[in-house]
């Protein structure tokens, strides 16, 4: 069991359950924070961020992870958009690696697996898989298939050798880790807890994971990770750039 | 790493045109049909993506490719994989050993994140790739432009999480070959970056040839 690594601030706006197999989205507004737990173990939640003011801008993986010379999501890191621009940060988290180069499962790749696991037989305890979560969620704000790009699965480790082979790390959510997102824009932030294609268990059971929205303040100009690099400390000054004609809103 | 050399004669391909240094290039390669790129000078960059020629919205995707072959780095037999599970190319032949697919492309935000925020003058791939979709995919937008391939970079990634652009494992005359399951548009930006050793500070022309099978 995780004890978390800072105190939980803000009044709490939102809590609900994420079910096994269930994609959500929410626009989180900038300053207002999302926790989200893992209630059993193994979890593994999809994540896809956009601009909810413009869409067209959203999560690059490969912009993040250049910026701050990691290859993988833990607390202090800023997600990036593709316009040098921080959609969120992780603030906190208990585990340390969340991936962001092995993307999802599509309904192939999960019927293989899994087997069919229909409405007609299973009613709303039916197999779902990342991708067909991620289209109709997105569906939903006029996004599309062209809107899906390499996304975060948080809870998730696929460890690198020096030779560039990855290996899936078995057991690596417990139960209570947690991460915590601060939206540095209105981001658009779009989840699905849908088992990771590389989880060797061909058991479909992705666990609950609890969601928490919170309110809470923008990045100051002390904030630890618009400080942890110069990169970050650029990627941020373009943000408030962003919200220089809401007065009073730049930090 | 798996290096292999190709058969194929400069002389017998159908198509056979130099990128030079800063400079987008798209071309449909039709099912079979091979293509090669050729790092001319050395450690130069060629950030490249793929989209199904009958429905461009099926693209490359890194994620996919990078987890059906459990490896970060892309080398002889590869199998660039699509947004849609499908089989778009398989690399047949490769004289460097390594190429980027978790780097992405430069462009003019993320240079001013990465090096300065005076830096949003500079040539970067991503403004190649929109004005080369803009003049000649129409069917493409800046929602197409996605993780891309680096050929001929080299982005190691350590065990404990860290992952930096490193100097290029290229040579004069280097090239990477690969051959199309389907037909598909290749949109190639040849990297102007001068702020990191991507390009050894030194942006050079590569060739593009292509050969029916």
């Amino acid at each position: 069991m995780h004890s978390p690594t800072v105190t939980i601030e803000g009044e709490i706006q939102i809590s609900e359950t994420l079910h096994g197999g269930q994609m959500w989205s929410t626009v989180v507004r900038r300053g207002q924070r999302l926790r989200l737990v893992d209630t059993q173990g193994n979890a593994a939640v999809s994540a896809l961020f956009y601009n909810a003011a413009q869409p067209l801008e959203r999560y690059n993986m490969p912009d993040t992870l250049k910026a701050q010379q990691i290859a993988c999501l833990k607390t202090g890191c800023a997600i990036y958009s593709d316009m040098g621009r921080v959609l969120c940060s992780v603030v906190a988290d208990s585990l340390g690696w969340h991936d962001t180069i092995t993307g999802h499962a599509d309904s192939k790749a999960s019927q293989l697996k899994y087997g069919l696991g229909t409405y007609q037989v299973m009613r709303n305890a039916r197999i779902r898989n990342t991708r067909d979560n991620f289209l109709v969620e997105l569906g939903k704000y006029g996004l599309g298939r062209r809107d899906i790009v390499a996304n975060v699965n948080f809870f998730v480790k696929v460890a690198p050798d020096q030779d560039g082979s990855l290996h899936f790390v078995a057991d690596h959510s417990k139960a209570l880790d947690f991460i915590e997102l601060r939206a540095d824009m209105d981001t658009l932030v779009v989840l699905s807890n849908t088992p990771h294609p590389m989880d060797p268990s061909r058991t479909y059971n992705p666990p609950p994971v609890e969601l928490q929205l919170r309110s809470g303040k923008p990045a100051t100009s002390d904030d630890p990770v618009r400080n942890l690099c110069p990169e970050n400390q650029r990627g941020f000054a373009l943000n408030d750039r962003l919200y220089l004609t809401e007065a009073g809103q730049c930090h | 790493m798996s290096l292999r050399e190709s058969l194929r004669e400069p002389t017998l391909a159908r198509f056979n045109e130099v990128v030079e240094s800063g400079c987008a290039f798209s071309h449909t390669l039709c099912k079979g049909q091979v293509l090669r790129i050729v790092d001319l000078e050395g450690n130069q960059a060629v950030d490249t993506l793929f989209y199904n020629a009958s429905d461009p919205s099926e693209r490359y995707s890194a994620t996919d490719t990078i987890r059906e072959q459990s490896n970060i780095f892309l080398s002889t037999g590869s199998r660039l994989i699509s947004s849609e599970g499908n089989l778009l190319l398989t690399i047949v032949a490769d004289t460097c050993g390594r190429h980027d697919t978790v780097g992405g492309a430069c462009a003019a935000e993320s240079n001013q994140v990465r090096y300065s925020l005076d830096k949003k003058f500079m040539h970067n791939c991503r403004d190649s790739f929109l004005l080369e979709i803009q003049k000649h995919l129409p069917a493409l937008s800046k929602r197409d432009l996605t993780a891309n391939i680096n050929f001929f970079m080299n982005v190691p990634v350590t065990p404990d999480g860290r992952l930096w652009f490193d100097d290029g494992l290229s040579a004069p005359g280097r090239y990477v070959e690969m051959q199309a399951a389907m037909d598909v548009i290749v949109l190639i930006s040849n990297c102007p970056q001068l702020n990191n050793p991507c390009n050894a500070y030194n942006p050079t022309p590569v060739r593009v040839l292509v050969w029916d099978n």
